[in-house]
């Protein structure tokens, strides 16, 4: 980082700045000290007038395991979901970055991040018309066995994750795709020259190299991921039960506001808990 | 004895053909120069030696192994990239241990042998250093070391000095030389700058339009260049006009062929000279440089140049009639 070395420098970049952050004080930080304040009421002041504070909102997480299973079980979501997105969606950004040329490579481009360009309502909908007994996979399938299959993915753990996977998947091919193209060819073939194998190049050279942007996406993709409710609920049913329905309910369901962004925080304080504890890692991974 | 051995191989992209029947032979342990004009395959012969293009015809010989048709990582060469390509992630002693570590050298030999070509660039002291802590001049250092240290059995170099700055790169020159004395290593190194091809190698090719039209000893491509290109290429040339031939000592026929002279085998005088060939020309500048001069002669309508020791050279008031005089066989003659 240059040093500011005089006021009036200091003053521009203040100046220059300043839109930004108040763009963040409107759009992140009032929204959030709202909520925050929320969290504390026991209720909302516009419909009881006999309003109070308490920390009774958080003492019902710590008082009912369900919401720590549930917690649990979103992490575990969000976990499940980011290495999946990594698996699949790494090995198609080494391909689209290093291996295909030219116009090719935009088409390509463009079609990895059409998710981007639809409805996520529309996007879900869609997965339920596959995924479901009867639905096109099935018959799909059904084209090169000879008996009927009867695979009914709906309502499944799987069929949250297949919904998650292909929302958030753009987000690590993104990421990585970006990193790996920015390697430069010389290096690679310096590498080769030196006698290295495919893997040999994949393990010390792309990967390391690529890894800012591989993380970058996880957490890109880990986030949204644990408090996601939508394609839980649509995709998972009765088994879409997860911490992010529950906050969702009590704001549109039980209208139960203040317990709503308790919750909230408390997923808000356990994501950046674990993106602490995986701090060390994504620092390495940047020098 | 030689250790690569090119024969009529040809290269093609689409439809250009890059390397056209192209038969070269590098012996074993020269410095061999590659030069020629942009665009003329240098950058494509090097890198089809080194296996990143496989030739549509034609063979290859690396050692004693036919190697046209095995890829690059087979090849045991060794490669130094005008970007130098170091590992950003790695530390210098991890780049040039890297070639190793492929073969599965034992730690202990890894470690000597990263140590000897680190002495050998003088860069011990930065072993543990990354690439972009370094100056220009030491990665280009590093990116040395890296590619000799597993012993390749050649050594190529694609405009290895071009992106250095001029006094740098001098010294590079001289470092590069005695390095690769001292290594043994047979080196291809390909240039576009003729001071340092004459410099560096031992044998120059010069390569036009995909193919080699000469290829020598720089003394013998300097002197007995086989075409107007090649004079023209390598050191420059005064050609002479043709209605000036009939009075003057030439080799060979004349038929069908151009004459010229080199700018420092020239003298200049205030009258012919016997037993030398003269030419009359109008003396339109001369430049002082330090050591030398440069004049410039307009001799019938052609542009010479004249470089000589200043105090070698006539007082002559400014401009006006002089007369240019060679020794006849300095006359260099090739096919018109
Ligand atoms: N990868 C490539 N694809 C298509 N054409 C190429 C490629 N590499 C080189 N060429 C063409 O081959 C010819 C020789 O190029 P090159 O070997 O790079 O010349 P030099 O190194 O002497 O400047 C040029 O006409 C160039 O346009
Ligand atoms: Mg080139």
């Amino acid at each position: 980082m240059a040093e500011l070395t005089n006021a009036s420098d200091r003053r521009r970049l203040v100046a220059l700045l300043s839109p930004a952050y108040l763009w963040l004080l409107v759009a992140v930080f009032l929204p959030l000290s709202a909520m925050l304040f929320f969290s504390f009421l026991t209720d909302l002041p516009q419909d009881t007038p006999d309003w109070g504070f308490t920390l009774g909102n958080y003492a019902r997480f710590l008082s009912n395991p369900t919401y720590g299973t549930l917690l649990w079980k979103s992490v575990t979501l969000g976990l499940t979901v980011t290495l999946a997105c990594i698996l699949i969606g790494y090995p198609c950004a080494l391909v689209l970055a290093r291996t295909i040329k030219g116009r090719a490579r935009e088409t390509l481009f463009l079609l990895v991040i059409l998710p981007f360009w639809s409805n996520s309502l529309v996007r879900i909908f869609s997965w339920a018309i596959v995924l479901r007994g009867n639905g096109v996979l099935e018959r799909f399938l059904e084209l090169f066995v000879p008996f009927d299959l009867r695979l009914n993915l709906m309502f499944t753990t799987t069929a949250v994750v297949i919904g998650l996977v292909h929302s958030y998947l753009p987000y690590v091919i993104l990421t990585s795709y970006l990193a790996l193209q920015a390697i430069d060819d010389d290096i690679i073939e310096a590498a080769r020259s030196m006698g290295a194998s495919r893997l040999t190049i994949l393990r010390r050279l792309l990967l390391p190299l690529s890894m800012p942007g591989l993380m970058a996406g996880a957490v890109l993709v880990f986030v949204p991921v644990v408090g996601s409710f939508m394609e839980p609920r649509i995709l998972g049913g009765r088994v879409g039960t997860y911490y992010g329905t529950v906050i969702e309910d009590q704001f549109v369901a039980v209208y139960n506001w203040p317990l709503g962004a308790a919750l909230s925080f408390i997923l808000l304080a356990v994501v950046l808990l674990i993106l602490a504890l995986a701090s060390p890692i994504l620092r390495k991974a940047n020098t | 004895m030689s250790l690569v051995d090119v024969q009529n191989v040809t290269k093609k992209f689409g439809h250009t053909t890059a390397l056209d029947n192209v038969s070269i032979t590098f012996d074993n342990g020269g410095f061999f120069g590659l030069l020629g004009p942009s665009g003329s395959g240098k950058t494509t012969l090097l890198r089809t030696i080194a296996g990143f293009y496989y030739p549509e015809s034609g063979s290859i010989l690396i050692g004693d192994r036919n190697v046209e048709k095995i890829p690059v990582e087979k090849r045991d060469i060794g490669m130094m990239f005008q970007s130098y390509a170091l590992f950003p992630n790695m530390s210098v002693a991890d780049n040039v241990g890297f070639g190793l570590r492929v073969r599965k050298v034992p730690a202990v030999e890894e470690k000597r042998r990263i140590n000897e070509a680190l002495e050998l660039v003088q860069l011990q002291a930065l072993a543990d250093r990354r690439p972009s802590q370094l100056s220009g001049g030491q990665r280009q250092r590093v990116a040395l070391a890296r590619a000799i240290v597993t012993n390749p059995k050649v050594l190529l170099l694609d405009e290895p000095l071009s992106a250095l700055d001029k006094s740098l790169r001098v010294d590079m020159q001289i470092e590069l030389k005695r390095i690769q004395r001292e290594v043994g290593i047979t080196t291809i190194f390909v240039t576009h700058d003729q001071e340092e091809a004459l410099t560096l190698s031992d044998r120059i090719g010069i390569l036009k339009a995909g193919r080699i039209i000469q290829a020598g000893t720089p003394r013998e491509v300097y002197d007995r260049p086989v075409d107007a290109f090649a004079a023209g290429f390598l050191g420059e040339a005064n050609w002479l006009p043709q209605q000036l031939l009939d009075g003057l000592t030439l080799p060979g026929e004349k038929q069908s062929h151009r004459f010229a002279v080199r700018p420092e085998m020239l003298t200049m005088s205030d009258a012919a000279v016997d037993g030398r060939n003269s030419v009359r020309g109008k003396l339109v500048q001369r430049v002082f440089a330090g050591a030398l001069a440069t004049c410039l002669i307009e001799v019938k309508g052609e542009q010479w140049k004249l470089i000589a020791r200043d105090r070698d050279l006539p007082d002559f008031a400014g401009e006006g009639d002089v007369w240019l005089n060679w020794a006849p066989e300095d006359t260099i003659r090739v096919p018109a």
